[in-house]
C-alpha cells in the first residue's frame, strides 16, 4: 500500500477509519531517515494498514497538537483515536507489535 | 546508501577502535570508524604512556596523532560525530550520527569507559517528552523556546550555538554544572535544576561525546557497566562485536589495541560464515 503524506488539513479524515501508522519526521533527522526504510517495509507487507508520514518541519500545528517533542515517533491511531505513541527508533516487530 | 555502506562500522576512533580498523583492513574489509574525536578522550590528557612497549615515552596526544596517521596511510575513512541511533534491519545494521545514516554488515563498538556514566536524574523518565540527546535531530521542534543544553562532552557549545541559530532560547550549562544537574517534570519536562537554582525549560538537551551503546541497543546484554564479551570479542548480539575500555577494567592501552585486533578477526571471520 502506498504510503500517504498527511497535513494539517487531511490529517483527520485520513486516520478516521481502521487502523493507521503515523510515521512523524524530518528531513534534518538521522535517525528518521533510518526509520523511514522500515516503515517502508511495514506498509509493504501490512495493506491492511494505512501507513502515513507527517513531517513536523512542514507541520508543526500537527506535530503541537500530539505533542511530538522527539523524532522519529511513530503513532497508531483506531478508528480516529490515537492509541499508541512511542518515540526513537522501532524495529519492524516493534511496529508489527504496536499495530496488532 | 552510496559510500556510507561497509562491511565493517567501527564506533569509537581510541586505540581499541584504530586496532580493528587495521586490522580488517589489512584483511580486505570496508571499514568506516565513526566517533568523538579522540583528541578529547581521557587518553589525550595522559602527559606519559610508561607501560606500552615501544614508545620510549610519548604522550598520550602523541599517540593518538601517530595511531591516526595510520588510518589516514591506510586510506580507511574515519568520521567525526556523534551516534544517535543503531538499529538492525535485513540483515545489517543502520547507524546514524548528527544527519547522516552508516549502513554495515557488522559493528564493533570501541567507544570507551565513559559510556558506563549514569544517567542524570529525570533524564531516562523524561527522554522522548522533552530530554534529547540530539540537537540536530529536535532542535527545530524547539524554535522560539526555552531549552537547556547540559554538555557533558566537548561539543556541547557546538550545538549550543545551533540552536540558537534556529531560534530557541538557550541556557547552557558546561560540564562542571552539568555533571550535578537534575531534569524535572511528570508528562513532560518542566525545568532543569542547576547550581542550586530551578530553570524552567521546555526542553533539554543532554549532549555527550557518545552515547552509551546499552542506550543505542537496549538488547545488547551487560555486564557490571560494561557491555558483555566473550574471549573473541562477540556481544550477544549476532554482528556485533566490542573491544577496549567499554568491556571492562583494566582501562590500558595495551588491552584494547590486542582487543580491537581480535574483535577485528572475529568481525572477519563471521563475514566469511555468512558469505559461504
Amino acid at each position: 500500500m502506498s504510503i500517504r503524506e498527511l497535513t494539517a488539513e487531511n490529517f483527520d479524515e485520513a486516520v478516521a477509519d481502521g487502523t493507521s501508522l503515523v510515521d512523524f519526521w524530518a528531513a534534518w533527522c538521522g535517525p528518521c531517515k533510518m526509520q523511514s526504510p522500515v516503515v517502508d517495509a511495514f506498509a509493504a507487507a501490512h495493506g491492511d494498514v494505512k501507513v502515513c508520514k507527517v513531517n513536523v518541519d512542514e507541520q508543526p500545528a500537527l506535530a503541537m497538537r500530539f505533542g511530538i517533542m522527539s523524532i522519529p515517533t511513530l503513532m497508531v491511531f483506531r478508528g480516529g483515536e490515537a492509541v499508541k505513541k512511542t518515540v526513537g527508533l522501532s524495529s519492524l516487530e516493534e511496529i508489527e507489535e504496536m499495530c496488532r | 546508501m552510496d559510500g556510507s555502506a561497509c562491511d565493517i562500522l567501527i564506533l569509537g576512533a581510541g586505540p581499541a577502535g584504530i586496532s580493528a580498523a587495521l586490522t580488517a583492513h589489512a584483511r580486505g574489509r570496508s571499514v568506516i570508524v565513526l566517533g568523538a574525536d579522540p583528541m578529547g578522550s581521557p587518553l589525550a590528557k595522559a602527559e606519559r604512556i610508561g607501560n606500552y612497549p615501544g614508545l620510549a615515552g610519548m604522550s598520550g596526544r602523541q599517540l593518538l596523532s601517530s595511531m591516526l596517521g595510520d588510518l589516514e596511510r591506510a586510506g580507511i575513512r574515519r568520521v567525526t560525530g556523534r551516534v544517535t541511533g543503531v538499529m538492525a534491519f535485513g540483515g545489517s545494521f543502520m547507524v546514524s550520527a548528527e544527519q547522516n545514516v552508516y549502513q554495515a554488515r557488522t559493528l564493533i563498538l570501541a567507544a570507551g569507559a565513559r559510556q558506563g556514566e549514569k544517567p542524570l536524574p529525570g533524564e531516562m523518565p523524561l527522554l522522548g517528552k522533552g530530554v534529547s540527546w540530539c540537537a540536530t535531530c529536535d532542535g527545530m521542534l524547539y524554535r522560539g523556546k526555552r531549552v537547556a543544553v547540559l554538555s557533558l562532552g566537548g561539543e556541547g557549545e557546538k550545538d549550543a550555538a545551533f540552536l540558537r541559530d534556529i531560534g530557541c532560547e538557550v541556557l547552557y550549562f558546561d560540564p562542571t554544572q552539568a555533571k550535578k544537574a537534575e531534569i524535572k517534570g511528570a508528562d513532560r519536562v518542566t525545568a532543569v535544576v542547576c547550581g542550586g537554582a530551578e530553570h524552567p525549560v521546555e526542553g533539554v538537551f543532554v549532549l555527550r561525546d557518545t552515547v552509551a551503546a546499552s542506550a543505542l541497543l537496549p538488547a545488547l546484554p551487560m555486564q557490571d557497566g560494561h557491555i558483555a564479551v566473550d574471549g573473541e570479542m562477540r556481544t550477544g548480539i549476532p554482528g556485533v562485536f566490542a573491544a577496549g575500555d567499554c568491556v571492562g577494567r583494566p582501562y590500558q592501552i595495551a588491552r584494547a589495541v590486542g582487543q580491537g585486533n581480535t574483535a577485528a578477526l572475529t568481525a572477519d571471520g563471521y563475514l566469511k560464515e555468512r558469505d559461504k
